[in-house]
């Protein structure tokens, strides 16, 4: 086809956006919700017209077609921000009103969730969102705005109670409670096993980068208990701390237990010091040399120079490794819930047992949200410490 | 012959290289000159189609250099450039035969190549062979680049900033060997460069280009003697005229019959070395050797002052 | 093999998990203090040695697969047609990889079912990240002359690729294959529980029955296997990198 092809070679129709405009159809034509009985038998899947009032289907497929026709067609970056947080912004409130509309009334058990139309929807969509935002590359601020938005609108969402009746806020309605102590244990555990890292293993890093004798031993050890399974650290680690709080006056009154949070802060705390450690050391030896030789000579002492330059300097990459630390650790708290740790895991696990969907994403879709805000503001602070502004890629 | 026929490259609207002619004799080494962001390695790319031209044509020896396929036109094409360029995880034998084998010769021809030229430059075969680029200083690594692009003995070598890696002293060497090697294989050179000296010193011929254009194009001395305008002037530099003159001159081309005292000038010699000799012995004349090896004739003052001197 | 103090351990490490898998009995003396008075201090609903190879095999076949498809799209990506995806993919992988392995694991279950589906998919998708990655930034953080010559001396695209640059980036490609390989270890363990048969089995049961023994056991030999896998990676990488540093 001589034509299609002129029109790829000239340049008007964007690759991504055929590929998200497939996905749109397909995610359009699939069961956008669906509905069970009850919270764990299979469910029935409804398409975009049964699941939703006439008008508001055509509205939707509407703002899907626009918003692929954008994807297609446009390539600056703003038409495909605004595009796709439209749609997405649709989808969210849409979602809600699908369950609404199919829940029969008066029926407490059945449970209306979102189908592969809806996901596929979501991911199309998000993909576009995520272009347009590489392709305008925002300064921090503007991403941390960008955040704060998203974070915003979504609490409206759920505060106006259009997702009431969507199965994963039944869930939530059901357990409230338990949902926020969780919650807190679970960032208790993430930040502070943080914080403790921070606090042993910035000074260890400043040591090993000055006695490079011990700076090699030192990495490789936490390298080897880095590559060490998750539960099997949990694991190894509840035999020793049983034996603590058994043995050792006073450590079971501060909480030290074979089971429980103390072996999961404990590990967590351990895979925080490869990355703390080891950029600080390398965030320290990249330090430029004369950095360092015109502070001794302006005669600053060996703490001056640590505090008012070195650091200082070293800071983006020290930050760095706070960011990977706690993406991580937002992750791996989930497993401490199968050693009686709690966090959001109880739930994950909780319904993987009881073969419940909806109880397993009200454990796993904070945990992603909670990694991945992390990982944007992070990301921004790192960009607004960094002398030279974060490189940007070469075209 | 490298005929370059009204060629144009505009790179996001801006036009890199403008309308740019120039026609390039074989076996001779032409020197292309200007500061950074003339277009002078745009230029030199498009004859072998690194970059694709956007107005005009390229022709080598008639033949337009879009009727082959880029990658067989750049097998034909030597192609050295700054930093050398070596494949790191291949020896210096596997480096230097890398074209070779991408056009199908046999491996004893192949090995024949690459011991023959790390004599011509100087590496000894069994010392070199097997080494890697990482194990070479950088004057080293940089004849092997050149080796490197002289294996599948290609008429015409391009150069871009061969020697800009290189200090001082071991740069002037590898200039010195470039000719030798020039006068050895006949090899057509097109080199780019922004150092007026080392145009000075290898070129047959010098284009300077400002800004994408082609500013002059000529020898050395019409560029000293007629500069185009203030910028070919500048980049002469206003101070260096007369002793650029002296440098491409010979002390044979202005000897006259006669007699002088002190120690003899080979008749090979620049003229500059000549002035050289003569201010710091204080003499007024010199006395040449002639190829038999008897003082025949002298070199003067007055001659190399007459030879020195621009238009008025 | 030289008589150092890391060979030791290394041998050490292989001895004691070899004994571990193929002879469990004989660590009953060990392990009996840490089990309750008549519980079993051996896991025996499974023999270890099927399990491990169950667990090896379920990280080879992912990685494997991870591998051709994240090499195959860096490759892509990183060539003029798809030049356009670079820096989409680029954020993508950044997004992905805040995404835990458990959340993965256990939004899989849903759509596939239980067993060893799930775990292959997450092991499969979370393995895409860094091998991914480190592929993008082996090809394009090249040295820019070397491509040049590539280019210059006359190389066709893919004898540039095969010849040159998957060589040179061959050491950053493999340190992210051996990150997917940690990565995968955990995650198969974790994947005992939604019913997959790893070790991570010997733990969960351990955990349930409150039996130390099971879980010291399990974690041991997960634990070591982690650790001799990524060494013997690790070295592989360094001789790969012996040759191009330049």
């Amino acid at each position: 086809m001589p034509l299609s092809r002129d029109v790829f070679l000239k340049g008007h129709i964007d690759k991504l956006g055929v590929l998200i405009a497939i996905l749109a159809a397909y995610g359009a034509w699939s069961p956008f919700a669906s509905l069970r009985a009850n919270r764990i038998v299979q469910g029935e899947g409804f398409g975009l017209f049964s699941a939703l009032p006439a008008p508001m289907a055509w509205l939707l497929v509407a703002i899907i077609l626009m918003g692929s026709l954008v994807a297609l067609f446009r390539r600056e970056a703003s038409p495909r921000i605004l595009a796709a947080a439209t749609v997405l912004m649709a989808l969210a409130a849409l979602v809600g009103e699908a369950a609404a509309h199919l829940t029969p009334s008066e029926n407490n058990y059945a449970r209306v969730a979102p189908a592969t139309g809806f996901w596929l929807l979501l991911f199309a969509f998000s993909l576009l969102a995520a272009d347009g935002i590489s392709r305008m590359r925002p300064d921090p601020k503007l991403r941390l705005a960008y955040l704060i938005a998203t974070v915003g609108i979504l609490s409206l969402i759920i505060l106006s109670g259009a997702w009431t009746d969507l199965s994963v806020m039944k869930e939530y309605a059901a357990r409230d409670d338990v949902f926020w102590r969780e919650a807190s244990r679970h960032l208790a555990l993430a930040l502070g096993s943080l914080g403790a890292a921070a606090l042993i293993g910035i000074p260890l890093g400043v040591v090993c980068e000055r006695v490079p004798a011990i700076r090699a031993t030192v990495l490789t050890t936490l390298n080897l208990v880095q590559t060490i399974p998750s539960i099997a650290l949990f694991g190894i680690l509840i035999a020793p701390l049983g034996w603590l709080a058994i043995h050792v006056p006073g450590a079971y009154a501060i909480g030290i237990r074979g089971i429980g949070a103390a072996p999961a802060f404990v590990a967590l705390f351990l895979y925080s010091m490869l990355p703390m450690v080891a950029n600080t050391v390398a965030g320290l030896a990249a330090v430029p040399r004369e950095s360092r030789e015109a502070a001794r000579g302006l005669g600053m002492t060996s703490a001056q120079r640590l505090f008012q330059v070195e650091f200082p300097l070293a800071l983006p990459v020290i930050l760095t490794a706070i960011r990977i630390v706690l993406v991580q650790n937002i992750g791996l708290a989930t497993i401490a819930a199968l050693i009686g740790g709690g966090g959001f895991g109880t739930f994950v696990f909780q319904g993987l047992g009881q073969m419940a969907t909806d109880l397993v994403l009200l454990g796993a879709l904070p945990t992603v949200g909670l990694a991945f805000f992390s990982a944007v503001v992070l990301d921004a602070l790192i960009d607004m410490n960094s002398i030279v502004p974060a490189r940007k890629e070469a075209r | 012959m490298i005929e370059i026929d009204g060629v144009s490259k505009i790179y996001d609207g801006k036009t890199v290289v403008d309308d740019v002619t120039l026609t390039i004799e074989p076996r001779t080494i032409t020197v292309i000159v200007g500061t950074s962001g003339s277009g002078k390695t745009t230029l030199l790319r498009m004859i072998n189609r690194l970059v694709e031209l956007d107005a005009g044509t390229i022709r080598l020896d008639g033949e337009d250099n879009r009727t082959i396929r880029g990658y067989e036109l750049r097998r034909r094409i030597g192609y050295a450039i700054q930093g050398h360029g070596l494949f790191p995880h291949q020896t210096v034998a596997e480096n230097i035969g890398v074209v070779p084998r991408l056009i199908g010769w046999g491996r004893k021809r192949t090995d024949d190549k690459v011991r023959e030229l790390l004599s011509l430059f100087q590496l000894p075969p069994e010392q070199f062979i097997s080494r890697y680029p990482h194990e070479l200083s950088g004057g080293e690594q940089q004849r092997v680049g050149v080796a490197r692009a002289l294996a599948a003995e290609p008429n015409v070598l391009l150069m871009d900033e061969p020697f800009g890696a290189l200090d001082p002293i071991i740069r002037s060497r590898a200039q010195d060997d470039l000719l030798a090697i020039q006068k050895h294989f006949s090899t057509t050179i097109i080199l780019v460069t922004h150092d007026m000296n080392e145009a000075f010193h290898l070129a047959d011929k010098i284009a300077v280009m400002d800004a994408g254009r082609l500013l002059q194009y000529g020898t050395p001395e019409e560029l000293v003697r007629n500069p185009a305008n203030g910028f070919v002037e500048a980049m002469i530099g206003v101070s260096e005229r007369p002793f650029r003159l002296l440098s491409m001159g010979r002390v044979a081309e202005v000897v006259e019959p006669g007699e002088a005292t002190g120690p003899a000038i080979d008749p090979g010699a620049s003229q500059q070395e000549a002035l050289a000799q003569m201010l710091w012995t204080g003499r007024r004349a010199a006395p040449v050797i002639s190829p038999e090896g008897q003082v025949a004739a002298r070199i003067t003052l007055e001659s190399i002052f007459k030879r020195a001197k621009g238009k008025s | 093999m030289r008589l150092s103090l890391p060979n030791l351990l290394r041998a050490f490490l292989l001895g004691l998990l070899l004994v571990f898998v193929m002879a469990p009995q004989t660590m009953e003396p060990l392990l009996r203090p840490l089990a309750q008075a008549n519980a079993p201090v051996i896991y025996e609903q499974a023999s270890l040695l099927s399990l491990t190879i169950q667990h090896l095999m379920t990280v080879i076949a992912a990685t494997v697969a991870a591998t051709m498809v994240a090499v195959g799209l860096a490759i892509f990506v990183s060539r003029p047609v798809g030049a356009e995806f670079l820096p989409l993919s680029r954020s993508l992988v950044n997004i992905g990889q805040t995404f835990p392995p458990v959340a993965v694991l256990a939004l899989a279950v849903p759509v596939v079912g239980f067993g060893q589906k799930p775990t292959l998919i997450a092991l499969f998708l979370y393995g895409l990240l860094p091998i991914f990655e480190n592929t993008l930034t082996g090809l394009t953080s090249l040295p820019r002359a070397v491509i040049d010559a590539a280019r210059g001396i006359g190389m066709t695209g893919r004898q540039s690729l095969w010849q040159i640059e998957l060589p040179l980036a061959l050491p950053v490609i493999l340190a992210g294959i051996r990150l997917s390989v940690v990565i995968g270890l955990a995650t198969a363990t974790i994947g005992s529980t939604v019913a997959a048969r790893t070790l991570g089995e010997v733990i969960i049961a351990g955990l349930q029955s409150n039996n130390m023994a099971f879980v010291v056991q399990g974690g041991l030999i997960v634990g070591g296997l982690a650790v001799l896998i990524y060494d013997f990676l690790s070295a592989l990488e360094r001789r790969a990198f012996q040759r191009i540093r330049s």
